[in-house]
């Protein structure tokens, strides 16, 4: 299992190197010249030149690469325009939000998903199937925006049981930064009091966030439930006289676990990354709606450090998936 | 004429089918047959002829719909298995009839352990006995033990340890042996056990059988297509043809005198040593459509005897003690052969 988790982590450094060289790419053959533009409009050839050597752009390709990189290491990832502060300040205060809303929202997904996917399986084609049916199909068609704002009109306006938006009250001070991540910090400094009013603010985004998640996972989890029902092991087990809810729960649900873990996975990587709406119709300060600001006002140093963020968290889940993987299944952990 | 003792399972006048796109198939149509405690008996037939779903019925593990019981019992003990519900045949299951199957490659859990399932199995075992004389789970799994060595698997203890992937054929099917008998049921039912394994394998495997069906004084169903493992392993035959018993005989009266001319025609088609493959026959045509069965004999269009008294279905006559064959005529054939 060690040598099954390392040689992933090794595959997964050169992955990042690669995404690494992507960005570095398309900041280079962005149609522009920065040494230019540096220098300003009235800067004649020599000016230019003094700006192409002193921020290293004369020099070839692959050295500007490293300089990258050793750049990269050492946490200066370069200043944003438009908030006028480090990119990577900015990273750790608005990418633990993300975090925290996304980790939130596909364990909704996860905890209602998965036995929404057996039910429908084991009572296929019955009413209980066809309900979960319609919810899976609303799920994938729906737009979380528009989700998000009719949650918003009932469930904050209407019943005012939810805030509007935000991360927490205008009032509250944020508890001293542990891991960045605001509910878990006020939970270590036994702030209570602002972890409920946390937890409050996170649900409407995180549902209406959840939803597309929710859909698939259930429609995986139910093909997958459906097949392994059918498989000779599933007759063995119940010839042995098992009870019903061990083989489906345990027997067939572990094996049917293999593909929905894969979905999850990329659902999550996606979500990832694919927060921006909720976060815009939420006004939730998290990296979408940072780097979506940062792409408007073209601001590029803050794009790339979202987008390795981003990149390397993507990969991270991968990797988590498949040490998940191994764990599940004998024969994954033994190819390897 | 010598009854032996009350049956451990009787099937009576069974009839079973299943719903299907194109109509009504009839898969079992009326098979009676006993089989004795300690006894023995093999279920023969070509593919198709009703066999494992006989099997699976007993088990209660055919899903309804499609499939229908019409008519008929089957009396386990005095029980009607078909009448008890599904709570009373979990019960049943493994601790009184067990069953093996076919591919020992796909009836193992591929993520579990074979200690996990094995020890699952004897635990679930443990719910209809009084509280005082379950096993703990460490009994359960030191039964485990001692099961894998009863089907004489190597190392039984390390064995409980791997995966189904890491075993081979052979070593599967002892692990599901061992897991059928670790309730101590009375009867087991296999279904081919040993088709999908090699022939050196397949020795080995129905000496297991053997032996332990005299250690634990166990009844055996046996379904195969094979005549070869009924002669090495059951005292009783019932040929099946087409959903019907058509001969029930003990193994030396069905090798020595066959009676009905699709029994005979099996017999044909077995090679021997010694005998030369030209005198090898099969059985021309193929088996009647079971969604329109022919009213009369199901055998008469391959029938090389056939008459028109075949036209009307033929009532199982007895031949011998304890030896039934339903063919107008069976005597014919029987006087006809050897």
């Amino acid at each position: 299992m060690l040598r099954f988790t390392l040689k992933r982590a090794v595959l997964m450094v050169f992955m990042l190197l690669g995404l690494l060289a992507i960005t570095f790419t398309i900041s280079h053959i962005a149609p522009s010249d920065p040494a230019a533009l540096a220098a300003g409009p009235d800067a004649n050839v020599e000016m230019i030149e003094r700006y192409r050597v002193e921020y290293g752009l004369d020099r070839p390709v692959y050295e500007q690469f490293a300089i990258y990189l050793g750049r990269l290491l050492t946490g200066n990832w370069g200043k944003s325009i438009h908030t006028t502060r480090q990119v990577w300040d900015d990273l750790v205060e608005y990418f633990p939000n993300t975090v925290e809303l996304v980790v939130f929202s596909i364990m909704i997904a996860i905890v209602l998903g998965v036995p929404l996917g057996v039910i429908a399986a084991v009572y296929q084609n019955r009413p209980i199937d066809h309900v979960i049916r319609i919810l899976t199909v609303t799920g994938v068609a729906m737009p979380m925006f528009w989700l998000g704002l009719m949650a918003q009109l009932y469930f904050a306006l209407h019943l005012g049981w939810f805030p509007l938006g935000g991360r927490i009250d205008m009032m509250t001070d944020p508890p001293g930064d542990i891991t960045h991540l605001l509910m878990i910090d006020s939970l270590l400094r036994g702030e209570f009091g602002t972890f409920l009013e946390a937890l409050h603010h996170i649900v409407l985004p995180a549902v209406a966030l959840c939803f597309p998640a929710l859909a698939s996972i259930i429609r995986v989890n139910r093909a997958e439930m459906l097949e392994t029902l059918k498989q000779d092991y599933i007759v063995n087990a119940r010839a042995q006289g098992l009870t019903t809810f061990r083989i489906v729960a345990i027997y067939a649900l572990k094996n049917a676990m293999l593909p929905t873990m894969a979905m999850i996975g990329l659902r999550f990587g996606w979500m990832l990354g694919g927060t921006v709406l909720v976060e815009t119709v939420f006004d939730w300060p998290g990296i979408g709606l940072y780097a979506v600001q940062a792409a408007i006002s073209s601001d590029f140093e803050p794009i790339m450090g979202a987008t390795i963020v981003l990149g390397f968290f993507f990969m991270m889940t991968n990797l988590l998936i498949d040490i998940i993987y191994g764990i599940l299944d004998p024969r994954v952990r033994d190819q390897v | 004429m010598t009854r032996p003792a009350a049956p451990l399972l009787s099937v009576r006048d069974l009839r079973l089918e299943f719903a299907t796109f194109d109509g009504v198939y009839q898969a079992i149509d009326g098979i009676s047959f006993d089989i004795a405690p300690g006894e023995s008996i093999g279920i023969v037939g070509e593919t198709g002829c009703g066999k494992s779903v006989t099997a699976k019925s007993i088990m209660g593990l055919l899903p309804s719909p499609p499939a229908r019981v019409r008519a008929g019992e089957i009396l386990f003990d005095g029980e009607d298995l078909l009448t008890v519900g599904e709570n009373r045949l979990r019960e049943i299951r493994g601790n009184d009839i067990a069953m093996i199957f076919q591919d020992p490659m796909t009836y193992l859990n591929p993520v579990f352990s074979v200690g996990t399932q094995l020890v699952d199995v004897i635990m679930a075992h443990q719910r209809g006995k009084p509280k005082s004389e379950r096993m703990t789970k460490q009994e359960a799994r030191d039964h485990a033990v001692d099961m894998l060595r009863k089907v004489n698997l190597p190392n039984p203890e390390r064995q409980l340890e791997s995966y189904p992937y890491q075993l081979s054929g052979g070593m599967r099917q002892r692990v599901l042996i061992a897991m059928a008998l670790s309730g101590r049921p009375k009867l087991l039912i296999a279904d081919e056990p040993t088709t999908a394994l090699d022939v050196t394998i397949q020795a080995q495997i129905l000496d297991l059988i053997d032996e332990l069906r005299a250690d634990f004084g166990l009844s055996v169903l046996m379904i195969t297509h094979d005549l070869g493992v009924v002669a090495s392993v059951c005292d009783r035959v019932v040929v099946m043809y087409a959903g019907q018993v058509v001969e029930n005989a003990s193994v030396e009266r069905l090798f020595d005198h066959p009676a009905h001319p699709y029994t005979r025609g099996l017999l044909a088609s077995v090679p021997h040593p010694g005998r030369p493959a030209a005198s090898l026959s099969g059985i021309p045509g193929s088996l009647p459509n079971l969604l329109d069965p022919p009213s009369g004999c199901r055998f008469l269009g391959r029938c090389s005897l056939a008459g028109d008294d075949c036209l009307t279905r033929p009532v199982p006559v007895a031949l011998a003690d304890r030896h039934e064959a339903a063919c107008w005529r069976a005597m014919e054939a029987a006087s006809a052969g050897t």
